[in-house]
């Protein structure tokens, strides 16, 4: 078992390494899975439409003027003496950064289940 | 005959209009106790369940922004109370199958409350932070209570909403780590007790079945404050303190509930935060019985209405199970998987069943509380919230 400390540093240091700001888009299924993750899980803090909750917004116009790297570090490794945990065990760095990018822009919506083929 | 004919009609037509606009099931009379809500919080919709035949009466949407979502019921269990995160407050006529009355209140909301009387319903909000109190008849506002704090006049996350005897109500200030307790005997004059410095990021509520007892559970720091309602000049009282004993905190990805479905006999069991741990305290000593491992991250405790089981549900990413504890050995009974992310749970008002709702297979699935025996199956729409009628008779729900 690694221990949480490496861990972190481990991912903190990825963080550092992957400063190019660059996104490379996760491919289907995975891309959904995160879509969903994003809207439903963050969701719950940050509400599903992202206008927040007891967490603040996740919206285009509240991050903007954000640095990318720090909101890309917060996702991976929470934010201390907040209610932010780190989620590093279900994102790697470029699903995170991918993340951080599309909020920036406006979050994709998930598609609906009305829209699926039940 | 021929000068029946339009008499007949006329009583036909009168009665098929009367049918289609009482009720979805087509029975024009009924009771609402074994009725229900489920929210499908991705479309904003509510269905109406009937919980004797496991079915949906119908299908109502139009309630906005439900990805949070809680409801209480009038005093009549008619009409279900539902307020969204976008600030939304819908009454929702079970009977008819509508909205009867809806407004959006705040901006971003998380829940609310009845008073004991049924007259008022209370909105707690994140934003703007505060309460504000409409006329459960009419919504209109009678009462609109900022929770400022500080010397800045910044204003709290309001969370832990409850009602108390004498409409009363109490709730935590997240953000500046207090608890309040208003009375709305008259809600144009409300009556506001503060009680400060409570603890670190009060994160939810309850009040005991018995309306004695506030609880806030604290995120910020292990422990729960709570406040004797008997008697208020005695203050806060930690209990549960230090639960983590030092050790450092699991992540938690969902913020746990509380709520009077804590309580199970004279013990109350609480969620530790950041620990895969049920707390077991003692009602009348305010002492820690036990703690008991479990799965994951507890997010909702809630023991049957008997209190001879407590059933537990949990955070992302242990969030397909559901488990279930003995109260009388404190052992894991068993454990289920009643789908992908269980969001919440809701037994029938005497604990005979328990519906479970399973957001990312889209279904509600429910349990025979005996034999754990899956009884069916509901197909539901992201569903989350559960909220049965027969909270319309329990003080704190």
């Amino acid at each position: 078992m690694e221990s949480p400390l490496l861990a972190r540093a481990t991912v903190l240091l990825a963080v550092l390494a992957g400063s190019p700001v660059h996104a490379r888009e996760p491919v289907e299924p995975r891309r959904s899975e995160i879509v969903r993750m994003v809207r439903h899980d963050c969701g719950s803090c940050h509400g599903l439409t992202l206008q927040g909750g007891l967490g603040p917004a996740l919206t285009p116009a509240a991050l903007a003027g954000r640095p990318l790297d720090s909101l890309v570090s917060t996702i991976l490794l929470g934010r201390p003496g907040t209610a932010m945990p780190g989620w590093a065990r279900f994102l790697d760095e470029s699903e995170a950064r991918w993340v951080v990018t599309r909020l920036a822009e406006g979050f994709p919506r998930e598609v609906a289940q009305g829209e699926r083929a039940r | 005959m021929s000068r029946l004919l339009p008499v007949f009609g006329a009583a036909w037509l009168l009665s098929m209009t009367i049918g289609c606009a009482a009720t979805p099931a087509n029975s024009p009379l009924r009771g609402t106790g074994d009725l229900g809500i489920v929210i499908e919080r991705a479309s904003g919709s509510v269905q109406v369940v009937d919980t004797t035949r496991r079915t949906r009466l119908a299908s109502i949407a139009g309630l906005g922004d439900l990805s949070h979502a809680s409801a209480v019921y009038s005093r009549d269990g008619r009409y279900a109370y539902v307020f969204g995160r976008d600030g939304g407050l819908s009454k929702v006529d079970l009977l008819a199958g509508r909205i009867a009355h809806r407004i959006v209140q705040g901006g971003n909301s998380i829940g609310g409350a009845i008073s004991q009387d049924g007259r008022l319903v209370v909105a707690q909000n994140y934003e703007p932070g505060g309460i504000k109190a409409f006329d459960a008849d009419t919504l209109e506002l009678l009462a609109d209570i900022p929770s400022t704090y500080g010397t800045e006049g910044k204003r709290s996350k309001v969370v832990g909403l409850a009602d108390l005897p004498g409409n009363r109500f109490a709730y935590a200030l997240f953000d500046a780590g207090e608890i309040w307790v208003v009375d709305l005997a008259d809600p144009r004059k409300p009556g506001i007790t503060r009680f400060k410095d409570i603890g670190l990021q009060p994160y939810d509520g309850l009040v005991t079945p018995d309306g004695r007892y506030y609880l806030a559970g604290l995120f910020g720091e292990d422990g729960v404050a709570m406040i004797d309602l008997w008697r208020p000049e005695l203050g806060t009282r930690r209990i549960l303190d230090g639960y983590g004993r030092g050790e450092e905190k699991l992540p938690v990805y969902k913020m746990p509930h509380l709520r009077g479905w804590a309580v199970a006999g004279r013990n109350a069991y609480l969620p530790a935060i950041g620990r895969h741990e049920v707390l077991v305290v003692d009602t009348d000593t305010w002492q820690e019985v036990r703690r008991i491992a479990v799965k994951g991250q507890p997010v909702f405790v809630m023991a049957r209405p008997d209190g001879r089981q407590v059933w537990v549900n949990f955070a992302f990413p242990d969030n397909s199970w559901v488990q279930v504890i003995d109260t009388l050995s404190g052992s894991i009974s068993t454990s289920l998987e009643p789908g992908k992310a269980v969001l919440h749970l809701e037994f029938t008002p005497r604990g005979e069943n328990v519906w479970i709702s399973s957001r990312d297979d889209h279904r509600v699935a429910i349990y025979d509380t005996a034999s754990f025996a899956l009884l069916g199956q509901l197909p539901a729409d992201s569903p989350s919230g559960i909220f049965f009628a027969a909270r319309a008779a329990r003080i704190g729900f």
